[in-house]
């Protein structure tokens, strides 16, 4: 399996520079079964895909609430409730909400993959990720549906 | 000095720190969206519960990492639009570090004003006349 390696650092040897120097991949190994799906291709498209969405959706989010127009200083109960009352901005915090909750999961399922050293460890901290996932939908969508702007009366 | 290890033209570079940095931001803006859609959720309990735990969001000690929080979500949007043009522009991965160094530039750019006024208003709110 080292051979490559070997092979490659007697081809380029190292008064080439050492920026020039691109080791040759290591042989590759099929962890478990090969996948009949394409599921990391599409993981990969839909960070790209929903990461230009969420540039508009979070910055402007950001924008409105912690820069313009005194900040967070302002925000209150009230706040939410005048901004809740138009579809759009509904809209808006769900697709941000559903968006960002997946693309983050995605993303933290790609460390874990990265950096659990055993399988029962990857298991367990997918899992638990999954079920954070899981929270964080089913509450922030619950929230915006059923946002209720009279329920100090 | 060290002797460079071979295989240098990636590690240790530009490409290398932003996509650390491209990975730190993430899981830390990750971490902070769960906290963010729980205290939101409080809008369900009454106004005033909501408003007693935004008030921690007014605090100028929050206020300052707040500026944290917004300067890794710029940071990790304007990156990801790199990471996005060196995968989809032909031309993308022979300027990608030119590109890194334009997106420094423009975070720079948005980031001082973007301090300035959210470190402001709460400044305004506990020290101003």
């Amino acid at each position: 399996m080292s051979t490559d390696v070997e092979n490659a650092s007697v081809m380029s040897p190292h008064d080439a520079g050492p920026a020039e120097v691109i080791e040759a991949p290591r042989t590759t190994r099929r962890i478990g079964k090969r996948s009949r799906t394409n599921f990391e291709m599409y993981s990969w498209l839909f960070m790209r895909m929903s990461g230009l969405l969420l540039v508009i959706l979070v910055l402007g989010h950001l924008l409105i609430m912690n820069v313009l127009d005194g900040g967070v200083n302002r925000l209150n109960f009230g706040f939410v409730a005048g901004r809740w009352a138009s579809p759009f901005w509904q809209i808006w915090d769900l697709l941000q909400l559903v968006l960002a909750e997946l693309h983050g999961t995605n993303g933290m399922r790609t460390i874990i993959n990265d950096y659990s050293k055993n399988d029962v460890t990857r298991f367990w901290l997918k899992m638990l990720l999954y079920l954070s996932a899981g929270i964080v939908l089913g509450l922030g969508t619950l929230v915006i549906f059923s946002f209720n702007p009279n329920i100090g009366d | 000095m060290a002797k460079m290890p071979a295989g240098t033209l990636y590690r240790g570079r530009e490409g290398m720190w932003s996509w650390v940095a491209h990975r730190i931001t993430g899981v830390l803006i990750f971490f902070f969206l769960f906290a963010h859609v729980l205290d939101t959720a409080l809008v369900r309990v009454s106004p005033n519960t909501y408003d007693k735990v935004l008030d921690l969001y007014k605090n100028p000690l929050i206020n300052v990492m707040e500026v944290a929080l917004v300067g890794g979500v710029l940071f990790h949007a304007l990156n990801g639009l790199r990471i996005t043009l060196v995968d989809f522009w032909a031309k993308g991965t022979r300027h990608q570090r030119a590109m890194l160094w334009i997106e420094l530039a423009v975070f720079v750019v948005l980031m001082v004003p973007a301090a300035f006024f959210m470190l402001e208003h709460t400044f305004s709110r506990y020290f101003g006349s």
